[in-house]
């Protein structure tokens, strides 16, 4: 999923106050999953708000809404239209996705992310949430013991650990990172196939990654 | 060996082909545009080092350029090994650089992944890592043997002039105390595949683990086709043990040694003791073309140390 977290409250609320009537929009989907822009995270930030203004004397209502996906066409529907009509202002708790997907669906409205999104990760533990995938484009993981080096490593290597590798961690950050090249010679290990390793890498084509401008892609087969 | 059959002519290369245990040294450029810096370090290392390491932004600060030091050592009589990191440039700058170190008469180039920028005094840049020091040294060896950019492209300037590639003498560095462990032989073996003529390590103070990683390059015949100089850095203080002990990852000072410096009247002269009988035990390790001694900061040791070591005078 993608994995976003939300800004400081004081951030959010010095753009909120600009605005009479803000529409506080969550999303359904990623954002749930990791705790940072569902419906109850649109609840509690919209009462926050509420009661920041209160104490401050400022002018804000906050309508709430939350739709599916903030990334499909298809969950902007009437209702969500109309609410948004009435409002000022957005403030979207959806994905840095979703944010531009309300700029583009709601040309004529000023919107604000709620949310800094993060990475592609995976929940770990209840709470913790860990980058898994950085969307190179062609994904090379079975030849790393399914261990991505791309992501995973703090510097992308791909013909093995740097000399900051020690008792498993990565010395960027040796409390919260593991060494992925720790993680892969242990996989390909249990798997036997430590002698893959040996094997040199050749220079990656990065034109797959965002290096070659802005990706989309097109499936003729199921448009139309 | 002839000198048409070298792969540079360097003299840290017609050094090791001739069997001579090398010494290099290590020139950190300065924090600043000021020339005399270089002057007077490359002072204390003039005929003492038969090359000498002009670092990279090392641990991630920003210095002086290392082609543009290095070509300043050159004009105070040092032949500079010039380090390239792959964290600052991708594939384009590099070579474009390696062009040009080429033609300033620069004829060593080390290659390296690079410190990550979180070290440094710049935290909040991006970093490149377009390639790693191994993908560094194929590109090298393919501009150099096979004369061609990392793109095929033959290296001329247009298809009537001629092919002038950069005749550079590749190095890489080596950790044997990094983890994993068994995986440490497996890279340097990548590195030779790569095309690496010379080697230089992490500074060696558990001598053990260090002939341990001797063993294992032994076995894999590694010593046949690559040079390795052993790393030194002599100490100067139990704080600096304790220091690299705690604080640089892969790196173990033994308790010996600290124990050694904290009952020493002068833990300096202490700390050149130690680093002088690590030179001896090293010369007589099988498989060690010389050794690579890293004074931080203290490039004026360096002459005294070599000395006592016995690598007087240096061959020219």
């Amino acid at each position: 999923m993608i994995v976003a977290e939300q800004k400081p409250f004081d951030e959010i609320y010095e753009r909120a106050k600009r605005h009479k009537k803000i529409l506080l929009m969550g999303c359904g989907t990623c954002v749930t999953v990791c705790m940072a822009g569902g419906e109850k995270e649109v609840e509690i930030l919209a009462s926050q708000i509420r009661l920041a203004a209160r104490e401050r004397g400022d002018d804000i209502t906050v309508e709430e809404h939350t739709i599916t996906r903030q990334c499909d066409d298809e969950f902007f529907d009437e209702a969500t239209a109309r609410k948004v009509a009435e409002a000022d202002a957005l403030i979207s708790m959806g994905c840095g996705v979703g944010v531009q997907f309300c700029a583009e669906r709601f040309a004529e409205k000023t919107i604000y992310p709620a949310l800094n999104t993060k990475f592609y990760g995976a929940t770990v533990e209840q709470g913790v949430w860990s980058e898994r995938c950085a969307g190179c484009g062609e994904c090379i993981v079975d030849q790393f013991g399914g261990v991505c080096p791309i992501a995973r490593c703090s510097k992308s290597l791909l013909n093995g650990p740097c000399g900051g590798s020690s008792d498993g961690k990565c010395e960027v950050d040796p409390e919260h990172i593991d060494c992925a090249w720790q993680l892969i010679y242990e996989r390909m290990e249990k798997l036997g196939r430590l002698d893959e390793l040996e094997e040199n890498k050749p220079l990656k084509d990065w034109t797959h990654h965002r290096d070659g401008g802005p990706r989309t892609v097109t499936r003729e087969d199921v448009k139309l | 060996m002839s000198e048409d059959t070298l792969k540079s002519g360097s003299r840290l290369e017609r050094t090791l082909v001739a069997g001579e245990f090398a010494v290099t040294g290590e020139l950190g450029p300065p924090k600043s545009a000021d020339v005399e810096i270089i002057e007077r370090k490359a002072g204390y290392l003039k005929g003492v080092v038969d090359a000498v390491n002009i670092t990279d932004n090392q641990t991630a600060i920003v210095r002086m350029s290392s082609i543009a030091a290095g070509l300043l050592a050159m004009k105070h009589g040092l032949e500079p090994v010039i380090q390239i990191t792959c964290r600052d440039r991708n594939r384009l700058a590099i070579q474009a650089d390696v062009l040009g170190a080429y033609a300033l008469g620069l004829r060593n180039i080390l290659c390296l992944s690079g410190d990550h920028q979180c070290f440094g005094n710049h935290p909040t840049s991006k970093n490149v890592f377009d390639m790693d020091s191994i993908q560094l040294i194929g590109m090298l060896k393919g501009m150099r043997d096979d004369k061609v950019f990392a793109c095929g492209d033959e290296i001329r300037n247009t298809k009537k002039q001629p092919v002038v590639e950069p005749r550079v003498f590749i190095g890489a560095a080596a950790n044997p105390f990094g983890d994993p462990f068994a995986f440490r032989v497996i890279r340097l073996a990548k590195k030779v595949n790569a095309g690496a003529d010379f080697i230089q390590t992490q500074c060696i103070y558990d001598m053990d683990r260090f002939k341990q990683w001797m063993e294992q390059v032994h076995n894999k015949g590694l010593h046949e086709q690559v040079y390795i100089l052993a790393g030194i850095t002599p100490l100067k203080s139990v704080r600096m043990a304790e220091y690299m002990r705690d604080n640089v990852a892969g790196l173990t000072v033994p308790d010996h040694i600290i124990e050694r410096l904290k009952n020493a009247e002068d833990p300096k002269e202490e700390g050149q003791k130690i680093a002088v009988e690590q030179i001896q035990e090293i010369r007589e390790t099988p498989g060690v073309s010389g050794v690579h001694i890293m004074a931080i900061e203290a490039e004026k040791t360096v002459a005294g140390l070599v000395e006592k070591a016995g690598l007087l005078p240096r061959p020219q």
